[in-house]
């Protein structure tokens, strides 16, 4: 029976321009349950669940809610109709304040806004969802965690019966990624139904009480959560069993190649930027970086990458002092750096795939003569980075905003490992990718390391660090507490040491 | 109900569709303009006569060997100009200062051939073309110090410096420059045959279009296929993608507003030269604001801004020629003013459907 169900869609089917993004794919959902929506980067969750809110169109099929057939014009109608999402990539206005961007294309959003009375309302909304937000506070000023979470207040005040959330522990660490999962399960006994798009197979063990899987855009299964296991899960998704982790073989490691010292720099804002970094990287060498998000790991990127100055202390690189040179210069004496935010500064959303994988390798003669750029050895070269990584592109010239999560994050690797660099930062690799793409990734950074690159490794996940470092560092408001070799590095003692306690009291504890 | 629908993708058959669409909107603006204004006669006009009006333009813009040449020489300037500013916008720079660059352009010009009025052509003509473009580079490049230093807004401070370019000008053809034997108008000395650009057989059509065709094909070359252009491209869309990758973002502000301002520098110098063949008061009747409407209606393609040129350069022959029949001059801007008007709506169109909920749907 259709009214059983808050939500239907039936065979519904979208194509792209050279791709078929959903295939007659059919999904329900039940009031106040969480429905996980699992897939591999493209194989479609994002594009149904846009249908699904009313950003795209379906070219087949139908949407029924609470038994009614519906066809969503806008995310608007879709909204009306008590359908909100919350995107991978979502949009606020950073000089807004939460309450503002709450209200902003709400129908509340007239002439005059009552900010006092929509403040009140949001506070009381949030407090009773156990989602702290400030509606006072401008967008600026928020963690990423915190937008995310004024995103979903946002639905909540549209009056959203059904919460579609696109991968949102993407952007998360494991604690804030844990207090979410308590929010949702609130929210669903408060009549809320939630649908959790992820990749992760353990996020759907943990909340999810059904689980729908996409694969290549077909919906091959759907599975209460007590009647799975993860590797029957894992088998469902990729067609294959859980992929073997690589191995990381024993370090050979060279001459030094990364050095620090007393590096200090400013962070742009209350945050307390770095303190007298002293470290060196070997070739052939990890160090991993922990640290809770706010204490400097950003920051310690971005001076590796010449983006950020030092008001102190030295960098060199293969002994060469090369403190505040330009990030030119920076990257022409072999760094390769793998950015946080990929679309904001890694890659060029409106370019297609071919102009930013030549984004460092334009200047370079291969690719040209005198001022030009050869366009087909450019076309050519993109090409082979694209076989190389295995990026699925509908086109070398479409935007490469509209490619998925996970392929964006392969082109920007392919880019910035085609140059063999000798120093390479990446910061946050595998957020966001599914289980195979992360070893692939994994698997390119070791394959690096035994090219005897040096690598910096900064990561939220402890056990991504613990499997590939040599040597695990730990960040605390901006001061190194300690460089452990990986083998002393027990997830306790380094948990400890991201809340400021000195590796020798960790020890005699 | 009607309402709007964002598409998934823009429409091709609108990229026609839209500019045409845009231009019949703004004739039928001027048209009701006209039909209102009534030229002037007590009992008003029909709606034939407004129509003649409209022949009456084509007319004058087209229909004789001198009409045409006329619009070209309108055009020119236009061309200069647009494919100056359309350089800055390309990187998001809003130089909205090639009016005060084409005067500084037409000074430094005029500077050389009052000063050195016994150099030969093909030494005076290239020194002109050379300072003119100096000159009017410098004017753009200092608004781009403090927005690449500093950061300060671009749009108000190319404004402003527009003021200052064209009230010097007056100063010097009223005071130090101005013509003794000139009756008290505001004119210098007029340039010695040697420093007026070469014309086309007996019409006014000079050198200045083989600079904007050659200049077209230059700039077309350069922003695809040259490793400054994409840099420009990559800037232009996303300054943080540019810093990361190593681009100096300064050095480009730079050279793009330099740039920007020597073109348009040399559009002064070809006017001045060629048309004006002295320092006059007035020398541009806007040409550096209308070239702000040529580089978006042609979105910044360099051959689209040639042709957009032309038709604009034809608008205001024609404009010309029908205003001794009662047709105030105003007509002219008010056309350009719709025509831009409609294209940017047009634009949203392009991106948005109208839906009417109901069955049918309303395809623009
Ligand atoms: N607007 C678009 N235009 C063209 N192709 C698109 C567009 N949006 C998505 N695609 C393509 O459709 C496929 C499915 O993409 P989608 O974003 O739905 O994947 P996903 O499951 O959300 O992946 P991820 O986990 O990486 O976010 C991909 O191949 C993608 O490149
Ligand atoms: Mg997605």
């Amino acid at each position: 029976m259709t009214a059983d169900f808050l939500v239907e869609m039936k065979q519904i089917t979208k194509r792209f321009p050279g791709v078929l993004a959903n295939d007659r794919v059919d999904l329900q959902v039940k009031r106040g349950e969480i429905l996980a929506l699992l897939g591999e980067n493209g194989s479609g969750k994002s594009t149904l669940m846009s249908i699904l809110s009313g950003l795209y169109r379906p070219d087949a099929g139908e949407i029924y809610v609470e038994g009614r057939k519906v066809t969503f014009k806008s995310p608007r109608e879709a909204i009306d109709a008590g359908i909100g999402m919350v995107h991978q990539h979502f949009k606020q206005v950073d000089t807004f304040s939460v309450a503002e961007n709450i209200i902003l294309g709400s129908k509340e959003a007239k002439f005059l806004l009552k900010a006092g009375k929509v403040e009140k309302e949001i506070e009381e909304l949030s407090r009773g969802y156990g989602l702290q937000v400030d509606p006072t506070a401008k967008i600026w000023q928020l963690s990423i965690a915190e937008r995310q979470r004024v995103e979903i207040v946002k639905m909540l005040y549209r009056g959203s019966k059904l919460l579609i959330l696109d991968e949102p522990t993407a952007v998360l660490t494991p604690q804030e990624a844990r207090e979410l999962f308590q929010v949702i399960r609130q929210m669903t006994a408060r009549g809320q139904s939630i649908i959790l798009i992820t990749h992760k197979l353990n996020e759907v063990m943990e909340v999810a009480d059904r689980v729908t899987v996409l694969r290549s855009g077909v919906a091959v299964a759907t599975r209460e959560r007590q009647q799975v296991n993860q590797r029957e899960l894992a088998r469902l998704m990729m067609g294959q069993d859980i992929i073997v982790p690589s191995k990381k073989n024993p370090g050979q490691f060279g001459q030094e190649v990364l050095k620090l010292e007393s590096a200090t720099a400013d962070s742009d804002s209350r945050r307390p930027g770095l303190k007298d970094i002293s470290l060196t990287v070997r070739q052939g060498e990890i160090l991993g970086i922990a640290g809770i998000a706010g204490n400097g790991r950003r920051e310690l990127a971005e001076v590796i990458a010449g983006l950020r100055p030092l008001s102190k202390g030295k960098i060199l690189i293969g002994g060469k002092d090369v403190t505040n040179l330009s990030p030119l210069e920076i990257i022409e004496e072999g760094v390769s750096y793998i950015p946080e935010d990929r679309l904001g500064s890694g890659l060029v959303p409106n370019l297609g795939a071919v102009d930013n994988l030549i984004l460092k390798e334009y200047r370079r003669p291969g690719l040209g003569r005198g001022p030009f750029i050869n366009r087909r050895k450019a076309g050519e070269f993109a090409a082979r980075l694209i076989q190389d990584v295995g990026v699925k592109v509908t086109g070398l010239e479409v935007p490469v905003k509209k490619l998925s999560g996970g392929n964006l994050q392969r082109l920007l690797l392919a880019r910035e490992l085609a140059s063999s660099p000798k120093v390479i930062v990446a910061v946050y690799p595998v957020r966001g990718l599914d289980i195979a793409a992360s070893e692939a990734v994994h698997k390119m950074l070791l394959e690096q390391r035994s090219k005897g690159a040096a690598i910096v490794l900064i990561s939220e996940d402890l056990e991504e660090l613990l499997k590939l470092s040599d040597h695990i560092g730990v960040l605390y408001k901006g001061r190194l507490m300690g460089i452990l070799p990986v083998e002393e590095a027990e997830p306790e003692k380094i948990g400890l040491m991201m809340l400021g306690a000195q590796p020798g009291e960790v020890m005699a504890s | 109900m009607i309402r709007l629908e964002r598409r998934s993708a823009p429409s091709p058959a609108g990229m026609v569709l839209i500019p045409l669409t845009a231009i019949f909107l703004a004739l039928l603006t001027g048209a009701v303009f006209l039909y209102i204004n009534g030229l002037g006669s007590p009992k008003g006009i029909s709606w034939g006569q407004v129509l003649a009006v409209y022949t009456g333009m084509l007319d004058g813009a087209f229909g004789s060997g001198y009409g045409l040449s006329e619009t070209i020489v309108k055009a020119i300037p236009l061309m200069l100009c647009g494919l100056g500013v359309s350089i800055a916008f390309r990187m998001q720079l809003w130089n909205i200062g090639a009016e005060g660059q084409f005067y500084m352009g037409a000074f430094a010009a005029a500077w050389v051939a009052l000063s050195f009025p016994d150099l030969p052509a093909c030494v005076m003509l290239p020194a002109m073309v050379l300072t003119g473009m100096l000159c009017g580079g410098l004017w753009g490049l200092i608004p781009a110090v403090p927005r690449a230093y500093l950061g300060v807004n671009e749009t108000i401070t190319t404004l402003m410096l527009n003021y200052v370019a064209i009230l010097w000008v007056n100063y010097l053809v009223f005071g130090p420059w101005k013509d003794p034997q000139g009756m008290n108008f505001p004119l210098s000395k007029p340039f010695t045959p040697a420093a007026v650009l070469p014309t086309l057989g007996n019409s006014r059509v000079h050198l200045g279009l083989a600079f904007a065709l050659v200049l077209a094909v230059a700039l077309w070359i350069a922003l695809r296929q040259s490793r400054w252009g994409y840099e420009v491209t990559v800037i232009g869309e996303s300054p943080r993608a540019a810093r990361y990758a190593g681009m100096n973002i300064t050095k480009n502000i730079l050279l793009v507003m330099f740039f920007s301002g020597a073109i348009a520098g040399l559009a002064g110098m070809a006017e001045v030269s060629a048309i004006a063949q002295r320092m006059q008061q007035g020398l541009s009747p806007g040409y550096g604001y209308t070239a702000i409407i040529v580089a978006w209606l042609a979105k910044l393609n360099p051959f689209a801004i040639l042709l957009v040129s032309f038709l604009l350069g034809a608008l205001q022959v024609g404009g010309y020629s029908v205003q001794s029949s009662g047709v105030p001059a105003a007509i002219v801007f008010m056309i350009q003013g719709a025509l831009l008007f409609f294209v940017l709506g047009g634009e949203f169109f392009n991106r948005y459907k109208i839906v009417c909920t109901g069955k049918t749907k309303m395809e623009v």
